[in-house]
């Protein structure tokens, strides 16, 4: 026996089809969409400040509409944290759609447990450098990065469709395997195996071609109609990873490989909530076209602790762009960034950090693209975090001035403000966070 | 020759790190890839902070992972770089000559 699982989104703007493809021919019995990256419950959170019934993920509907009808259909479960800051009024929305859809009686659960706003005052935080409640009105969410057991208590309940907030990434796919196979939550062996296949799948397209391409050297078959990753796990926690048949995309050990180390740090220690997953002895092995089996992975036991995520107001980022070409365009793009330097100085105090540049030439790979020959275009950049939203929109403006008032030859302006949600850690004891569901039907 | 003529390479971000896994094709181009592409290799070629970098390997994969510290500005959410999470570092690492 195999438990069949697949990933239906690896980042909130994923594409749809592919997640639709995979609820009607993946035989699967979970579907998991992870769409929750580190500010996104913050801007969540704000939402659900300004609408009591906002917060959960905006695509909630649309995803769950595409799918749901396969889904039922074929017995497949989902497990999403499409309900952001918000499980409850999303797990709401879920059973709305259900019922425009006629799926009568589909159980929907929503898991809370992962706000700790209410109890991280005293929390130092790494990255600011002072606790959690020193950032006063400026703190916008804190959120604490959960384990499987919530969601596995709502599977076990007979939940059909999971919404959850804030989980660690690999847990959304640790727990169907738990609640599937009756995994102990001190069988560190397993608990790591089952992280090391939520690891590989989280990304979705990542594992099967999307994110690898590079043409001549890594070429990928048919990218824009990729399909995305499904794996059969068996009750030891070892895994073959695959894709559907006729979908664009590719499954190798490369693949996998680029894949196992995304986001890692010390790959004898992927700290999770229930587990530490060692991945040093993963070995991955071509047992067919598109299908990698994955042995090897390990676990030791968890650390005890959770991380929790604090999302602060942090000022305004303005930002405005314009392109030069022809000979001299560096030389021009040089003298707009004077000029709008000059333009922001009365700014002064307002203006926190700033950033002048030439996409094409020194933009991303900093100072040593300066030593090339000159590009044939470039677009100059200027970008500053400001303490309002006014000085925001006035480096967008000073850009825009360069039309009639700045240097010869420059098009296509563009100019942006955004918000910016400064997120900080810190670590909380696992046992001060409990997580329970409420199950609703449809 | 280039190190993008015997391996592959993936960056990843978390908060103010980022990492870059570096991968041979073929098993036996490990030994030098391993010879050649050493921390301070790394740091010089980036340009990051003395200290910084810190180099994993999984020799039965033929890959390393480089986890640079304090490389993003403060963060994908602060940060006013271009490219926030520094997705495109990978594939100027590769630009290395062996």
């Amino acid at each position: 026996m195999t438990v069949r699982i697949g990933a239906g989104a690896g980042f909130s703007g994923d594409r749809i089809e592919p997640a639709v493809d995979l609820a009607e021919r993946g035989k699967l019995d979970f579907l998991v969409f992870e769409c929750l990256a580190e500010r996104t419950i913050a801007l969540a959170q704000q939402a659900k400040l300004a609408d009591p019934r906002a917060g959960y993920d905006t695509m909630l509907e649309r995803r769950m509409r595409a799918v749901l009808p396969a889904c039922r259909r074929n017995g497949t479960r989902i497990v999403t944290n499409m309900g952001a800051a918000n499980p409850v009024t999303g797990a709401e929305a879920v059973r709305r759609v259900a019922r425009d859809l006629g799926l009568s009686g589909l159980k929907v659960a929503a898991v809370t447990g992962d706000d700790v706003f209410d109890r991280v005052g005293e929390l130092p935080l790494a990255e600011t450098g002072c606790t959690a409640g020193a950032l006063g009105e400026r703190l916008v969410s804190a959120n604490a990065y959960t384990g499987a057991s919530g969601i596995v208590a709502a599977l076990d309940a007979g939940a059909e469709v999971v919404i959850c907030g804030r989980a660690s990434d690999p847990a959304l796919f640790l727990a169907p395997l738990v609640h599937s196979y009756g995994w102990a939550m001190d069988d560190w062996t397993r608990l790591g195996r089952g992280t090391l296949v939520g690891h590989l799948l989280e990304c979705a397209a990542q594992v099967t071609g999307g994110y690898f391409a590079d043409p001549g050297i890594k070429d990928v078959p048919d990218l824009a109609r990729v399909g995305f990753p499904l794996a059969e796990v068996d009750a030891d926690g070892n895994a073959v990873i695959t894709k559907l048949a006729g979908t664009g995309g590719m499954v190798t050990r490369a693949t996998c490989t680029e894949q196992l180390l995304y986001e890692i740090h010390d790959p004898a220690a992927y700290l999770q909530p229930d587990v530490v997953a060692d991945f040093t002895g993963v070995t991955f092995e071509e047992i067919g076209p598109d299908r990698i089996a994955v042995t090897g992975g390990k676990g030791h036991p968890a650390t005890g602790r959770l991380k929790v995520a604090a999302g602060y107001r942090d000022g305004w980022i303005g930002e405005g762009q314009i392109s030069y070409a022809g000979s001299g365009c560096v030389a021009r793009g040089r003298l707009a960034i004077e000029i709008v330097g000059a333009r922001l100085a009365s700014c002064n105090g307002e203006i926190d950090e700033h950033r002048g540049e030439l996409i094409g030439y020194d933009s991303v790979v900093g100072p040593t693209g300066r030593d090339g020959p000159e590009p044939p275009e470039i677009r100059m950049r200027y970008a500053a975090r400001c303490r309002t939203r006014d000085t925001a929109a006035r480096v967008a403006e000073e850009v825009e001035g360069l039309y009639l008032c700045g240097p010869s030859g420059g098009g296509g302006v563009t100019g942006r403000i955004r918000e910016v949600i400064g997120i900080a850690s810190g670590l909380m004891p696992s046992g001060s966070v409990s997580q329970s569901f409420q199950l609703i039907e449809a | 020759m280039k190190l993008r003529d015997i391996a592959h390479a993936r960056t990843g971000d978390k908060g103010d790190t980022t990492n870059i896994a570096v991968i041979a094709y073929l098993p036996e181009d490990w030994s030098r890839l391993k010879a050649a592409l050493t921390e301070e290799r790394v740091t010089e070629h980036l340009g990051a902070a003395p200290g910084s970098v810190t180099r994993y390997a999984l020799p039965q994969l033929h890959a390393l992972n480089f986890v640079i510290q304090q490389a993003l500005a403060g963060g994908v959410t602060r940060s006013l770089a271009l490219d926030a999470h520094g997705k495109c570092r990978g594939a100027t690492l590769l630009d290395v000559d062996l």
